[in-house]
């Protein structure tokens, strides 16, 4: 059998029996890797070298007696991810030149638990989009379909886990960039609690909403990389100290499931009978179903695209020709070298992004916009507490639809947005959120959302292992 | 609500963008379109609502004011990447 297709969990068990080595799964994912990514356009930087080294460094430690979750297991890293030694572009012409000089607090830890670093992912441009079609470096191809999108802006991550060129990737997600190539590529995608994992070290997009994510194949692996990857940093300060993550229980029995009807109105038939499927599913299982309401999470769209472009042309501001990235040796002096560089540099939607953030911001219309949205996400937040009061989780389809014709939706940034729909609530209210495979709709994989309390990721992994217990939709992989 | 060229242009000059002829007319639409949607949030009733900047509930996070030294190897890879150096500092063009 290829070693490239097991789970963390079955790797991790068969190199302890001994039965196999972190050398032969990385070389088996390698060869899945060159084989297929001309196909999907998938992987912008291969590490051979250093991760057969990395491999051969994690028998040896086995050898020597340690032991852990991720020792000598194969992973992909999206390229907004900062790894030391190993071009960084975020997908951007901008950083086409960037070394890393240093490793995320993330990648540290994935590092030092033995984790092999094998390459890195595409994604839409520092991580503007929902379908990977935003990279300088082209779209990603769905292996479900190869003429779709892969789902964004974790294109990459998530095509690379569902060809299984390795066993998981690390994404990011700031409005549903986890969790929606998840969903169009049969996946688990876990979006942590802000707070939860360090975000030092990734290419900054949304500073507020920002947070690292695994891509896995089941959730039991899901749960495997957040405890490796969670915890507080000193080098970032909106990192919590909460208690770490425990292995979960698949026991739902009298836990109870809130279903917010009206949020999911005009949402695809074929999508709501998924969830009323899936919800049906967990009340077999024990759960309590309670209706909620949701009134303004509608609104979770027009509120992420004024703070997202506004966080956006602030920490974008970084690229300006001068310490690092491309710069424009045309230009006559000072200003045409932040101008020129950052015009030649960005590609149209973080141009789109940093105008419609800096006129949010500029004199004027920052009351109006900018002051108005983060009052509107106030509302967001509260009420989504309010509710999970009531409630242990709260589910919701991932996305309004299956995975997009490469090109259909390009030129159209608003519908484009509008894909965020499920997604941008629980990132404005910081709230942890999963992606889990629900069933298909014309041969194409439809996720199925959990979102839960602020810290309480176990429940979300006790509700997706007890589904994935009875159901047999994340085990179904694309034929390519 | 449709930006003027002159908007645009001044929200470009602000951004610190070199665009095209091209680009001005495409995101000139594009934001205006953008612009329209986000007016929705007007009819959402906010008087008595605090802005929410973050969501972590945590305040004034301190740290000792000390100097830590930057690993040597990772200091000069960082300053390798910048276009120009002189005396281990980045170079830019006369501002005056």
């Amino acid at each position: 059998m290829k070693l490239n297709t097991l789970t963390i969990k079955q790797a991790q068990e068969k190199m302890e029996k001994g039965e196999i080595s972190s050398v032969d799964i990385t070389r088996d994912c390698l060869e899945r890797m060159r084989e297929l990514n001309d196909k999907l356009n998938a992987v912008l930087t291969f590490c051979e070298e250093e991760a057969m080294k990395e491999a051969e460094l994690a028998d040896e430690r086995r050898a020597s007696g340690e032991t852990g979750a991720l020792l000598g297991i194969p992973y992909i890293a999206k390229d907004n991810i900062l790894t030391k030694g190993v071009r960084t572009t975020a997908a951007s012409k901008i950083l086409d030149n960037y070394i890393a000089p240093f490793d995320a607090t993330i990648v540290k830890k994935l590092r030092k638990a033995g984790a092999v670093l094998l390459g890195k992912a595409n994604m839409d441009e520092f991580a503007h989009g929902a379908s990977g079609e935003n990279s300088a470096y082209g779209a990603t191809h769905n292996p479900w379909d190869l003429t779709r999108v892969a789902g964004g802006s974790s294109s990459g991550p998530a095509a690379v886990v569902a060809s299984d060129m390795c066993l998981f990737a690390m994404g990011t997600d700031t409005g549903g960039s986890v969790r929606c190539p998840a969903s169009f590529c049969n996946l688990t995608g876990l979006k942590p609690t802000y707070g939860r994992s360090s975000r030092f070290g990734l290419v900054s997009m949304t500073s507020s909403t920002d947070v690292p994510g695994p891509i896995t194949k089941d959730v039991a692996d899901a749960e495997i990389v957040l405890r490796v990857m969670e915890g507080l940093d000193e080098h970032d300060a909106t990192t919590v100290d909460a208690p770490a993550t425990k292995i979960s229980q698949s026991d739902i029995k009298g836990k109870k499931i809130g279903v917010p009807t009206e949020f999911f109105k005009g949402t695809d038939e074929k999508i709501l009978k998924i969830i009323n499927d899936a919800i049906a599913k967990f009340k077999e299982q024990g759960a309590e179903i309670v209706p909620i309401a949701l009134p303004h999470a509608k609104y979770g769209i027009p509120v992420y695209y004024i703070i997202t472009p506004s966080e956006v042309s602030s920490n974008l501001a970084r690229f300006d020709g001068i310490r690092f990235g491309f710069s424009d040796t045309e230009a006559k002096n000072l200003l045409e070298v932040y101008k020129q560089s950052r015009g030649k540099g960005f590609g149209p939607e973080a141009k789109r992004r940093i105008m419609l953030g800096t006129y949010a911001l500029s004199a004027g219309y920052f009351d109006a916009y900018y002051l108005k949205a983060q009052k509107v996400r106030t509302k967001i937040k509260n009420e989504l507490d309010r509710e999970l009061e009531k409630v242990d989780i709260i589910i919701t389809p991932t996305q309004p639809d299956i995975a997009f014709k490469i090109g259909d939706q390009s030129d159209d940034p608003l519908k484009m947005y509008l894909e965020d729909i499920f997604l941008s609530p629980a990132s404005l209210a910081g709230l942890p959120a999963m992606s889990i495979p629900g069933g298909f709709v014309d041969e194409m994989p439809v996720g199925i959302q959990l979102i839960g309390k602020r810290f309480d990721e176990s429940t979300l992994f006790s509700f997706g292992k007890k589904y994935q217990e009875v159901t047999d939709w994340h085990n179904k992989k694309a034929s390519i | 609500m449709k930006l003027s060229k002159e908007e645009i242009q001044h929200i470009a000059d602000l951004a610190r963008l070199d665009l095209s002829e091209a680009e001005f007319e495409k995101y000139g639409c594009q934001l205006s379109g953008v612009l329209d949607y986000i007016d929705q949030l007007q009819e959402v009733d906010t008087d008595d609502l605090e802005p929410t900047a973050q969501v972590t509930g945590l305040e004034n996070v301190y740290r000792n004011d000390e100097i830590k030294v930057w690993a040597d190897d990772e200091r000069k890879a960082a300053l390798a990447l910048a276009p120009d150096l002189e005396d281990g500092q980045v170079k830019v063009r006369r501002v005056l």
